[in-house]
């Protein structure tokens, strides 16, 4: 993750200036296609890798409305489509064909092909070695894997749902975490942790965790959360790929997402935010399924006559604040719209960290819309209040831009 | 794994299944098959590149049936394979009628009993293990002291547990990949750290390959396979089931070992790992230092099963209990261990009867749970290095000349190591944030420099001995 300092408060994450380079978006891919180049989207994790392009594009917007795949298809002409978990399960099945050291282990990953058919036929194409069912101990899982990625494997950890990974909270904050560190960097941890999270429909408040608040203080992990097909796969080959642990947090409702993405390889930077919507008036910050209640919101509120800025954060931990950065010294208002509660959220992180460090590009208070401090109710209808709706965003843009 | 098989031979297979065992459905049989294969090479019944992990798995097939003869009893099928059933209500005991007994080779005064098995050990080996178990009394003796007149901040001894830190040193490979809880030095020095290097860790200075990031004795070396010491109880026992079962996938002749104490066998953790190990294959070897004490705590406050070695059978491991201060009791029995562990793939649970001498670290004044006689017997008259130089030296390979040259230079490089390591300089101060990932990021620099900020506006509150 290399790193330079621009300029006094702002604060890089990508090695180059992206106005220098052309910034094609994913409908100019297909010139390149002749060549199997593995394109890079946004800056590489170390100065050997040269990005090829930007997602900083200004031709995204198609694709952040809620699963429409009309524009899309006319405009990008080559690529395939597919839904998010088969994404995922693209990514996966060429990072484990690329590499013979990547696994996946977790409950019912086998045969069964995970419980959101993520790792659906890899069992019967890598065998189940590579491809293993555990028992039901999230701890122990993930301590195997983790003492596997210090002898030279790279597992991929799959939890059933996020809100298990809480049992295994002392594997990965006291080991996966820290023993690159306190090892003096002897041993390497290269193991993505990922699983389903988030308020799904009626799943009950044990199912319906936000576990990116309780991990992102941990030292050492890195947190992304993705969104669409097109992110899932590139953040998936990248976490695969990283040398770091990664938790990647997928959400329960998005896997039935269909786009259409690129047929040559590509993989997403890991610290780097993604321009949804650029905008004036408003900076929206948001990731995972909220992004999706945001552009619902910001159809509403260009009928009504306001610009907002939307960015799928995408990067939890890190934030890439380079992107949010300039986003607020444009538009000098942000809105944070997440599904984490209220206290000790990544919306709390966030905006301290804006505060802190664009408080004089603020022409008003950060605003920050999360869910309630409750236990996700099982009741359909009081379960959807405990969510952030689109009618509460315009609102509070409204407020916002008073 | 069925699916591998062709169609013909899968149905025959799955016809014998149901006629011999007597499934009630066909897919019950295929799932019984992947567990239950007969013996022999599978290899060639497999699609050539998929190494499934029941391959070569000795699958010990446990006969339901016993010596049921009574006419009334039956056989049923429940998932998991056929059991008898019996009318008659009866649990089994809480315990054996009798204590599983303990391996021993030595007896308490070092001499060989008449009808022991045991690995042969040549002289060189002997040799070294003891001098390595005299090395390692002394280094803990001399940081131990160093920590009391204050040059360390902190120290943890192996007093007593000599012969199972060196001995299973010895009865492994260099390649045997080693998952330590604290108590293990022994094999560090076995496979070669020096006391210098031992030193720079306790010292935390810029030689130390931790960097100077963890406390005194979370020794780890990348280089002689042994992994970095977290100090969580027993999370190092799934951590050590992954590294066997990566060993395995890469097809190495090699194991994962990992220790544990009496204690650390009530971790959830443990029992997670045993199981995953069974299920798993996994050739690990999970060895108990049963030393009476967690801190304060003693056995029979930790558990009421017959100590660990029970425990085994209960996730269907195989299991042994030794007498964890008799070297060559040690050796042997991690030795077979380990060549069924990688033979068979299959964990082994070796529990190590021994006592801890020490306290548990320089935090703890043990004299205050137990009585000083009891440490002071088991010192003198249960020492494992006593009995095992009487029987180094019954072979003509030691004597009082030997032990104390070795004795001297011990001391000598100890105090030298102390010295230099005391004297080198510490980490920079960079070393506290990097490594956190691979390559600094933006937050972790800017953290770095705010606190040169604050250093260079206080510069009389930094410590010295750290360059900036």
């Amino acid at each position: 993750m290399a790193a330079r300092i621009h300029g006094g408060a702002a604060t890089a994450l990508s090695t180059f200036n992206p106005k220098k380079l052309v910034a094609p978006s994913r409908t100019n891919l297909p010139a390149a296609r002749s060549s199997k180049r593995c394109i890079v989207a946004g800056g590489g994790s170390d100065a050997s890798k040269k990005s090829l392009s930007v997602r900083h594009s200004q031709k995204l917007i198609a694709n952040a409305a809620v699963a429409t795949k009309a524009e899309t298809s006319a405009t990008t002409g080559t690529g395939h489509e597919l839904l998010l978990f088969e994404a995922l399960q693209e990514g996966l099945e060429e990072e484990m064909d690329r590499d013979p050291h990547v696994c996946v282990m977790g409950e019912d990953v086998g045969h069964y092909g995970g419980s959101y058919k993520v790792t659906k036929g890899l069992a019967d194409k890598f065998g189940d070695l590579r491809v293993l069912d555990t028992p039901i101990c999230e701890n122990a899982f993930t301590g195997m894997g983790i003492g596997a990625a210090m002898t030279g494997l790279r597992p991929v950890i799959e939890g059933m749902n996020m809100g298990f990974l809480l049992l295994a909270f002392n594997q990965i904050s006291n080991n996966c975490g820290m023993l690159h560190y306190t090892s003096g960097g002897q041993f390497t941890i290269p193991v993505v942790i990922r699983g389903p999270g988030g308020v799904g429909r009626q799943l009950g408040a044990e199912h319906s965790q936000r576990l990116e608040s309780y991990f992102q203080s941990i030292p050492g992990i890195q947190m992304v959360a993705c969104s669409t097909p097109y992110n899932a796969k590139g953040l998936m080959k990248a976490a695969i790929r990283s040398e770091n642990p990664v938790i990647l947090f997928e959400h329960v409702l998005l896997y039935n997402l269909k786009e259409k993405i690129p047929d040559e390889e590509y993989i997403c930077n890991l610290e780097e935010a993604e321009m949804v919507r650029p905008g004036e008036h408003i900076t929206i910050l948001t990731y995972s399924r909220m992004r999706y209640h945001v552009m619902q919101a910001a159809k509403t509120l260009v009928n009504k006559g306001y610009d907002p800025e939307v960015i799928d954060i995408r990067s939890l931990k890190p934030f890439d604040l380079y992107t949010i950065g300039n986003s607020v010294k444009k538009t000098h208002r942000v809105l944070i719209v997440e599904e984490c509660m209220r206290t000790g959220g990544i919306g709390a992180s966030l905006t301290a960290a804006i505060n802190e460090n664009f408080h004089d590009y603020l022409d008003a208070p950060v605003m920050c819309l999360s869910s309630q401090d409750v236990p996700t109710p099982y009741a359909g209808t009081l379960e959807e209040w405990t969510v952030v709706q689109p009618a509460q965003i315009v609102t509070a843009v409204e407020q916002l831009c008073q | 794994m069925a699916q591998h098989l062709k169609s013909s031979s899968k149905s025959i297979l799955l016809n014998i299944l149901r006629h011999n065992i007597g499934f009630s459905s066909p897919s019950h049989a295929s799932r019984h098959l992947r567990h239950n294969l007969p013996h022999g090479p599978l290899s060639t019944r497999l699609a050539p590149n998929l190494i499934t992990r029941y391959c070569n798995t000795m699958v010990d097939t446990l006969s339901s049936i016993g010596s049921h003869e009574d006419t009334n009893s039956q056989v049923m099928d429940f998932p998991g394979g056929k059991v008898a059933f019996t009318p008659e209500i009866h649990f089994i005991s809480e315990s054996n009628e009798e204590r599983v007994p303990c391996y021993r080779v030595l007896d308490d005064n070092g001499q060989q009993l008449t009808n022991s098995q045991f690995v042969p050990v040549s002289k060189e080996i002997a040799v070294k293990m003891y001098s390595d178990m005299v090395t390692l009394q002394m280094m803990d003796n001399i940081f131990y002291e160093a920590q009391r007149q204050g040059r360390l901040s902190f120290y943890a001894t192996a007093f007593g547990e000599e012969a199972i830190n060196i001995a299973s040193a010895a009865a492994l490979s260099p390649d045997d990949v080693i998952f330590p809880q604290y108590r293990e030095p022994g094999v560090l020095l076995w496979r070669g750290f020096t006391l210098q290097e031992f030193a720079n860790q306790c010292f935390g200075n810029k030689s130390d390959y931790g960097k100077g990031r963890q406390m005194p004795v979370h020794y780890g070396s990348n280089k002689l396979n042994y992994f970095t010491v977290s100090a969580t109880i027993a999370t190092q026992l799934p951590n050590a089931v992954g590294a066997a079962y990566s060993l395995k996938m890469d097809g190495k002749d090699a194991c994962a070992v990992t220790f544990f104490g009496d204690g650390g066998s009530s971790e959830g953790d443990f029992h997670a790992a045993l199981n995953f190990a069974a299920v798993m294959e996994a050739p690990v070897l999970f060895i108990c230092r049963n030393n009476g004490w967690a801190i304060s705590t003693p056995t029979s406050d930790q558990f009421r099963s017959d100590g660990v070695v029970v425990k085994g059978r209960a996730y269907g491991i195989r299991s042994i209990r030794v007498d964890g201060n008799d070297a060559l009791a040690m050796y042997s029995a991690v030795h077979e261990a380990r060549e069924m562990a990688i033979r068979e793939r299959r964990p082994i649970l070796i529990e190590a009867l021994t006592y801890r001498v020490g306290h548990h670290s320089t935090s703890d004044d043990s004299t205050r749970y137990r009585s000083a006689d009891e440490i002071e017997w088991w010192n003198k008259a249960r020492n494992p290095l006593s009995r095992f130089r009487t029987w180094v030296e019954s072979n003509g390979w030691w004597s009082d000349e030997t032990e104390s040259d070795l004795r001297s230079r011990i001391k000598k490089e100890m105090l030298e190591a102390i010295r230099v390591a005391e004297k080198t300089e510490k980490p920079n101060l960079n070393h506290m944030f990097s490594d956190v990932y691979d390559v600094p990021p933006l937050n972790l620099r800017e953290q770095e420099l705010l606190v040169r900020q604050a250093i260079k506006s206080h510069p009389l509150d930094y410590p010295s001995d750290v360059p900036l």
